[in-house]
């Protein structure tokens, strides 16, 4: 039991109980917060801040050391030509990964978060998913991102998701857990805000739309049906649980839209990396040409920033 | 209220989500210094004038013809002339005159919907997403209605009534128009509609656009002026049909003047919808439409909902998630793209909303809005709630027209019912509850014309609209809008 | 040297192939048949199975489409009609049959949002419950198209504005593919409308006996026999079939509602009321 006032004894009443999301409603409301517009002084500010709260990720099955190294030093540095521009949040790679992403991050205040819990299908025995934190961790990850058992969830054995959950928070120990949710394979908002509040009940940090593996990443809707329940329940419990969408964001005014999301859905408390993050490879380099382009009025191109 | 909040120096969060100023151009539009009327296909000069403003500043737009009774007597009669040839088109025909219409709209909705935002004030988001869409989608689909009245269930050969007078209101302009012009066209009517004395231009950019789609002299006349225009109008012996969207209170007087003749009527009138939220509502969702039957158009909505029934056994909670989601809405310049809500339409309509909204504390009931600094010119109310309200206040019973929420409470679904029926009108409700069985019951009990489910302040041109009792009579819209245009 | 005025000028002659999902391919098996100087494109029995994957892919999107969505895309096929309307009169179409076409198209257009509303409706059951029947498209569609333009244009519309997709096999090739182009250019989905050009004795069974194809329309089959047979090789999947006329076809009066409601399904929803 984590600490929260809320009583999990009956997960699966406490979970049906919460209210219900209307699907035409929420996307309505999602697509008339992506109508808001920001002035141009504001903008440069939204993608510096959009640059601070990425996430950026490799999770190929390619992945090398000297990709992630290059990675790494990206993170650092995205703009080399620009000592103005802020670095990302974190990297996100695979476990194997981690001891080599760990040198180049020390010290910098980048974070190094690793995929565990057999990520990407959630399809492996506790044991296998607690030595595989435990050993993201042991190799220099401070941020956890597990996948919850959908299996588990769809078949309503909320117990088991959230036991699983509890234990991976226990092997994490003092990294931040995030808990991907996996929302395009919930089938409905109802099952995405049910999934979010047994992340928070059970001791998520972030609770994360998804893997980027599946069809279905992360929407508007979905982030602002998670949003409403980190709102509600800090609302309840006082604790003040982070969002993290993932996958299918890929450029600058699709990273602002988030950013108007969270502004009028759970407030300006959330406007910040410890509270938000956007996992993402390519978006990366359209907030750097959009943030060249505000600095140098004309409009940039691929060709000038790194791949990697 | 968003732009209200504090500016903290240095804190970059703050300086972003000042979203505003991101103001729609106004240089698509042109407003020409003066509008005639539009008689026979062409603008004459009227004798008389007056002014139209732009309600969000109070700068006159442009100068105006005033119809008197001999130009209302013209436009009646060249409507006559025209409707014999009109009528006597293929259905076919007209159908094509109307779908051009219904593109040239299309084509020109950014310029239609700035113009509408200045002379109604409403907000740019409303007019371009709202209006215009379904100004066009109007005309589309009673186009398609024009070669197949055979199929439309009002006999084999519907015939058309003749000339149609049409009055409409200033809250859409423009959308009022679509509803009365286009069934009446695609039946074979010809028609003469005064636009509201605020918001006249609409209308008159209309009027260009006939002609642009080259559509005969004649079919459509736009007579501009005030209330004896449009009483010029209805009483004018050479109509055959009057369409009038209004208070109940002038309602009552047309009726009362068509009475012995052998015009045919139908009224769009006042409501005081009941929006009902049951305890197992989807709460954010029934929030959003509370706040969009309210606020959608500055509460200048017929069919708002203006009185919120909250089940007792979720009031605290309903209440609180309404005040937080009132204090994000973004009240100011109507051309802004991230304004909620713009302007109050007139100072006419702001001193009755003032006025009601201040009974209703006298009354009292414990008024609300959320912190809201308003511009220093124009016409401007903030978001208002009152709690604390019974079905005995005038806040609760009276029409306001304005951004203005009473918020009652109710037990059970029977009490429910029995409060949203009890009032004269019965235009429009709303339900929210995520059981299908209670909707469908509590919707059969409803005395309104328009029950909305877990949504509200829909529209769509293939759906009837219009009240039951004093609400108005007659449908506009759908198939059977069709019904008050034949004989 | 003598004196010779510069040559005419050459001009660029069509290549008419097959419109399947959007694109214009050649017939798989290579053939083409000389039609009025013209190789066209002879489709073979892989073609009609492509046409119909094509039309069974497109059409949930299709029929998801808003009513008035698919109204503005049939104006817009109108609108392009009528734009290329002395490309079919050079074809030998009758000016007047191709304004009779582009007013069918208007005619169907204004449809997509109208025969719910007359085939359909609530139905007051006895008991306390909503009971609300509506149309819904049949689904893929195999049309044998008849020869005229108008005609051609009058079995396509009322199949695809009501929802369906339709695979046609058209005997009058460079109309039939010339229509194509117009509905290439149209914001008609790829798939929506499938043309084959060929003989319909010879591919038609093959659509007739598809266990994929929801519906047969047998309009412009002249042959009795051939009728027969394809109506016997559609009962095999029970689809559903419209007979060719017994009177000589006249597509220039009013088509009222039959060809839609020929590929309609009715669905009735019902459901408790009660407090």
């Amino acid at each position: 039991m984590t600490a929260t006032s809320l009583p999990t004894g009956d997960l699966r009443s406490a979970l049906h109980g919460l209210p219900g999301v209307d699907k035409v409603g929420v996307e309505a409301r999602a697509s008339m917060l992506a109508t808001r517009s920001i002035k141009t002084t504001a903008k440069a500010q939204a993608i510096d801040l959009a640059i601070r709260m990425v996430d950026l990720t490799t999770l190929e099955g390619a992945d090398t050391p000297g990709k992630v190294r290059a990675l790494s030093a990206k993170a650092l540095r995205p703009d080399p030509a620009d000592p103005s521009c802020p670095p990302v949040a974190a990297v996100c790679v695979y476990p194997s990964m981690v001891g080599v992403a760990a040198p180049v991050l020390a010290g910098s205040g980048v974070h190094l978060a690793s995929v565990a819990t057999a990520f990407p299908s959630g399809q492996a025995p506790l044991d296998v998913k607690l030595a595989d934190t435990r050993d993201a961790v042991a190799a220099g990850a401070d941020e956890i991102d597990m996948v919850i058992s959908r299996g588990a969830f769809l078949s309503g054995r909320y117990d088991q998701v959230f036991e699983e959950i509890t234990a991976v928070k226990e092997a994490a120990g003092a990294a931040h857990l995030k808990v991907i949710l996996e929302t395009g394979e919930l089938g409905t908002y109802d099952n995405v805000r049910r999934a979010s509040w047994l992340a928070m009940l059970a001791g998520a940090d972030f609770i994360k739309t998804s893997t980027g593996k599946v069809p279905v990443a992360a929407t508007l809707p979905v982030t602002l049906v998670m949003l409403e329940a980190v709102r509600d329940f800090r609302a309840r419990t006082g604790r003040q649980v982070g969002v993290k969408p993932a996958g299918g964001i890929r450029t600058t005014k699709d990273a602002i839209k988030y950013l108007v999301l969270i502004n009028e859905t759970a407030g300006p408390d959330w406007l910040d990396p410890a509270w938000f993050r956007f996992g993402a490879s390519s978006l990366l380099n359209d907030l750097l040409m959009q943030r060249t382009k505000l600095t140098t009025g004309h409009y940039s191109g691929p060709d000038y920033f790194t791949l990697d | 209220m968003a732009a209200a909040h504090p500016h903290h120096e240095g804190n970059p969060r703050d300086d972003m989500f000042e979203y505003a100023p991101a103001p729609e151009s106004r240089s698509v539009v042109e407003i020409a210094p003066s509008y005639g009327l539009f008689i026979d296909g062409a603008f004459d000069a009227g004798k008389d004038t007056f002014k139209t403003v732009n309600p969000a500043t109070e700068e006159v737009l442009t100068e105006v013809a005033l119809a008197g009774p001999e130009d209302v007597d013209r436009a009646v009669a060249a409507a006559r002339r025209a409707s014999g040839p009109w009528s006597a088109l293929p259905g076919s025909e007209r159908a094509k005159y109307l779908f051009r219409i219904a593109r040239i709209i299309q084509e020109r909705s950014r310029e239609l919907a700035v113009l509408e935002s200045l002379d109604n004030g409403k907000p740019i988001r409303e007019s371009r997403d709202v209006d215009l869409p379904l100004v066009a989608a109007h005309f589309f689909y009673y186009a398609g209605w024009a070669d197949k009245l055979a199929y439309a269930g009002f006999g084999p050969e519907p015939r058309p009534l003749g000339v149609a007078a049409q009055v409409i209101p200033w809250n859409f302009p423009l959308l009022m128009l679509a509803w009365k012009i286009a069934p009446a066209l695609a039946t074979g009517n010809t028609v003469v509609l005064k636009p509201a004395e605020t918001t006249p231009l609409s209308a008159l950019f209309f009027a260009d656009v006939c002609r642009q789609a080259e559509l005969p002299a004649g079919v459509v006349n736009i007579v501009t002026g005030a209330g004896d225009t449009g009483r010029h109008l209805v009483e004018h012996p050479g109509v055959h049909k009057v369409a009038f969207t209004g208070s109940t209170e002038v309602g009552r007087e047309i009726a009362g003047s068509v009475a012995g003749t052998a015009k045919r009527l139908t009224l769009e009138l006042g409501g005081k919808a009941a929006n009902i939220v049951f305890d197992d509502a989807p709460v954010d969702q029934a929030v959003e439409g509370i706040v969009n039957g309210i606020f959608f158009n500055q509460g200048h909505v017929c069919c708002a909902g203006s009185r919120l029934l909250i089940q007792e056994s979720v009031y605290d909670e309903v209440l609180e998630a309404l005040k937080r989601r009132m204090t994000t809405l973004r009240v100011g310049d109507p051309l802004d793209k991230n304004t909620d809500i713009g302007a109050i339409n007139s100072a006419a309509q702001l001193a009755r909303i003032r006025e009601l909204s201040d009974v209703g504390a006298q009354e009292g009931a414990q008024r609300w809005s959320p912190p809201c600094e308003l511009p220093d010119h124009g016409f401007w109310f903030a978001p208002t709630l009152f709690t604390g309200v019974t079905q005995a206040h005038r806040i609760a019973r009276e029409e306001i027209f304005g951004p203005v929420l009473s918020v009652l409470t109710f037990r059970t679904p029977a009490e429910a019912v029995e409060k949203a029926n009890n009032t004269p009108y019965g235009l429009s409700a709303g339900i929210w509850t995520e059981k299908g069985s209670r909707i469908l019951a509590v919707a059969d009990k409803l005395r309104a014309g328009v029950v909305w489910a877990n949504t509200f302040n829909k529209f769509d041109p293939t759906s009837p609209f219009g009240g039951y009792k004093e609400s108005g009579y007659g449908r506009e819209g759908g198939r059977h809008g069709l019904e008050a245009y034949l004989a | 040297m003598p004196e010779t005025s510069a040559p005419a000028r050459l001009s660029v002659r069509k290549t008419y192939k097959l419109f399947v999902g959007g694109a214009f391919p050649r017939s798989e098996s290579g053939r083409t048949q000389l039609v009025d100087g013209d190789n066209v494109a002879l489709a073979s029995r892989k073609d009609a199975r492509d046409a119909v994957g094509a039309a069974r892919k497109v059409q949930p999107a299709w029929a998801g489409a808003t009513a008035y969505n698919r109204g503005q895309v049939l104006y817009r096929v109108a609108e392009m009609l009528q734009g290329r309307r002395a490309e079919f009169v050079a074809l030998g179409v009758p000016a007047a049959e191709v304004d009779a076409a582009v007013d069918r198209w208007v005619w169907y257009a204004g449809w997509a949002d109208k025969i719910a509303q007359v085939h359909g409706g609530a139905n007051p059951v006895a008991g306390p419950f909503f009971n609300l029947s509506a149309p819904e498209p049949t689904g893929v569609v195999a049309v044998i198209a008849p020869a005229s333009f108008l005609g051609l244009v009058s079995v396509i519309a009322p199949a695809v504005v009501t929802g369906n997709t339709v695979v046609v096999v058209a005997t009058t090739p460079q109309a039939a593919i010339t229509l194509g182009e117009v509905l290439a250019t149209s914001d008609v989905p790829g798939g929506v409308v499938n043309v084959l050009t060929g003989r319909p004795a010879e591919i038609a069974p093959w659509l007739a006996s598809h266990d994929d194809v929801n519906a047969l329309d047998l309009t412009g089959v002249d042959d009795p026999e051939l009728a027969a047979d394809l109506e016997r090789a559609a009962a095999g999947s029970l689809k559903r079939v419209i007979r060719p006329t017994t009177t000589p076809l006249d597509f220039t009066g009013d088509p009222g509602l039959r060809p839609m409601t020929a590929l309609l399904e009715t669905k009735t929803v019902w459901h408790p009321k009660g407090f």
